[in-house]
């Protein structure tokens, strides 16, 4: 549906040149939710920007349900974005205008007339829960109905595409949760494309199908996002993850610990079977749970343990080997006493 | 007392309407031109959906040179183009082509100021949802500084009061000139107060109805 090849946007002045974004390449399917992650800077919203021309790319190519965007005249441009809806994080409503002629204005840019854009603004206000609400000034609302509003008003023309610019990131945690179920709600029964950044995992966590992690203007790391939560391979996606699922055992508890410190991940299937019973039956080996959480990532379960494990050295190598097979990975993080927190990767 | 302001009031009354032409002509004026010209002065900056970097110059060159001649100046310098335009370069009416030259670029300064208020997220909204430029002007700008346009207008008004005193002198008439002549000139106290008592209502009046308008079309 959108593909973006080898995009990069630089900045020139005169102290010199910035790159916004640095040689990115990615494509996003036709009904998924992409998310873009980084820390702000990292040039995931120069990147979003890119994709409706607001910024224009400095080098590359985005490709939007067929369409080279770059190559278009100013107004072939004009009608490509009515297919693009795009939401902020500061909503950008216009406070003169009533909220049905905020959504109005959309329609009235694709020339739509003025019967059927109220019959239609009046329509999208249902679809967004806010038909109550449609002759108020934006002022009066709240801003998670402001988002609402301008989510109402990024969906007017039917967009294929929906762009998300932090949209939640300005809310409060129970307004972000309606306004993300409202994006999967979109996003199901409209069969829409949703792009969003953020710099919030647990958004990603919640609605994206796939996602990528910038920094730096690159992409460091991209993919299912249940894989990326199950399976980080870069350590800025780790850090990132840290923030949803954390599992750092304090440090006195850990010193009151004698056994090997297992960090166990249950993915998928695994999740739901009794590794843990049965390892502990088969091997003479006693274990103490540490820390645990099972969290649904797309409706999957990715359950994460910490354990102690006590007894016999070997036999308790050899629970690890075995755990090692079913798991296809077992964190160590302590065996050894002398020394403090050190990383081993046992197969 | 009373004796006094009966014998003034043919030539007060007409004095006032005298800069009430004066002032209205130059305020419709500014409007009409420079309210497109503060537009253009807006849309044409750096990062805004019309960028240009060559109309934005030119056209503020401009503006900054009439501003930046004095009004008085200004006035005599304009002697030939009213005369060109009008036939004569006394009366009201021939004042207010100066005070309208004058008014232009106050007023579009006015105007690309508080346009320049704008959340700019708002355009970079309408921007996205494919709207035309000429709709984001009528649609969206237009609305958001529709008060501040009539406060602009208001602090116009008020500036061409002051400078229709300096435009009666050379040939224009109104209060200011009256103030002048008989106040000045001949040390008449009398006719002194009253003139400026009158400037001071119309200017009190002015700020009034112009704030009160500005906020009565504050919507939100």
């Amino acid at each position: 549906m959108i593909s973006i090849q080898q995009l990069s946007k630089t900045y020139t002045s005169k102290e010199g040149t910035v790159v916004g974004v640095d040689d990115v390449s990615l494509s996003i399917n036709q009904g998924e939710v992409f998310g873009i992650v980084g820390y702000s800077g990292a040039g995931k919203s120069t990147l979003l920007r890119c994709l409706n021309i607001l910024e224009r790319p400095t080098n590359g190519k985005v490709t939007i349900d067929g369409i080279d965007l770059m190559s278009l005249s100013s107004k072939e441009l004009r009608k490509a974005r009515q297919s693009i809806g795009m939401i902020f994080q500061g909503f950008h409503l216009t406070m003169a205008k009533t909220v049905v002629e905020n959504v109005g204005f959309a329609l009235k840019a694709a020339g739509v007339g003025r019967v059927e854009r109220k019959q239609r603004a009046e329509e999208l206000l249902e679809l967004v829960g806010l038909s109550d609400k449609a002759n108020q000034y934006p002022a009066q609302l709240s801003g998670g109905q402001k988002q609402r509003v301008s989510i109402a008003r990024a969906l007017a023309n039917n967009p294929k595409v929906l762009l998300c610019d932090e949209a939640t990131s300005a809310l409060d945690p129970n307004t972000t949760q309606s306004i993300l179920h409202l994006l999967k709600k979109i996003n199901k029964e409209l069969g829409l494309t949703i792009v969003l950044i953020t710099h919030e995992m647990e958004v990603v966590k919640e609605i994206c199908d796939r996602c990528a992690v910038m920094e730096q203007g690159r992409v460091v790391e991209e993919g299912d996002t249940y894989d990326i939560f199950a399976n980080p391979q870069n350590e800025l996606t780790e850090r990132f993850i840290k923030t949803v699922i954390d599992f750092t055992i304090p440090e006195a508890l850990l010193k009151k610990t004698q056994g090997t410190i297992v960090l166990l991940k249950f993915t998928g299937e695994l999740a739901g079977e009794a590794i843990v019973s049965d390892l502990l039956q088969e091997h003479r080996i006693r274990g103490n749970i540490l820390h645990g959480k099972i969290d649904y990532i797309q409706e999957k379960p990715l359950g994460t343990f910490v354990m102690e494990l006590k007894g016999d050295e070997q036999e308790v190598n050899r629970a690890l080997a075995s755990l090692g097979a079913t798991l296809g990975e077992v964190e160590v993080i302590e065996n050894d006493r002398s020394t403090d927190y050190t990383m081993a990767r046992a197969e | 007392m009373i004796d006094q302001l009966i014998t003034l009031w043919p030539e007060l009354s007409k004095s006032f309407i005298d800069t009430l032409i004066m002032v209205g002509i130059g305020l419709v004026v500014s409007f009409v031109v420079g309210l497109p010209l503060g537009l253009l002065l807006f849309v044409t900056d750096r990062d805004l959906f019309l960028e240009n970097k060559w109309v934005k110059s030119i056209t503020g060159v401009i503006v900054n040179l009439v501003r930046s001649v004095p009004f008085i100046i200004l006035l005599v310098f304009l002697f030939p183009f009213t005369d060109l335009l009008l036939g004569t370069t006394t009366g009201p009416v021939a004042a207010s082509v100066s005070l309208s030259v004058a008014a232009i670029p106050f007023y579009a300064r006015i105007v690309e100021s508080s346009a320049r208020d704008i959340d700019r997220g708002v355009i970079e909204a309408a921007i996205s949802c494919g709207a035309s430029p000429w709709l984001i002007i009528k649609d969206i700008i237009f609305p958001e500084i529709k008060s501040g346009l009539i406060s602009g207008l208001t602090i116009t008004a008020i500036s061409l009061v002051g400078y229709s005193a300096m435009a009666g002198t050379i040939g224009g008439g109104g209060i200011g000139d009256l103030a002048i002549r008989y106040g000045y000139y001949r040390y008449d106290n009398f006719v002194m107060f009253t003139t400026v008592i009158l400037l001071i209502v119309m200017v009190q009046v002015i700020q009034y109805v112009g704030d009160f308008t500005a906020k009565s079309v504050k919507k939100s």
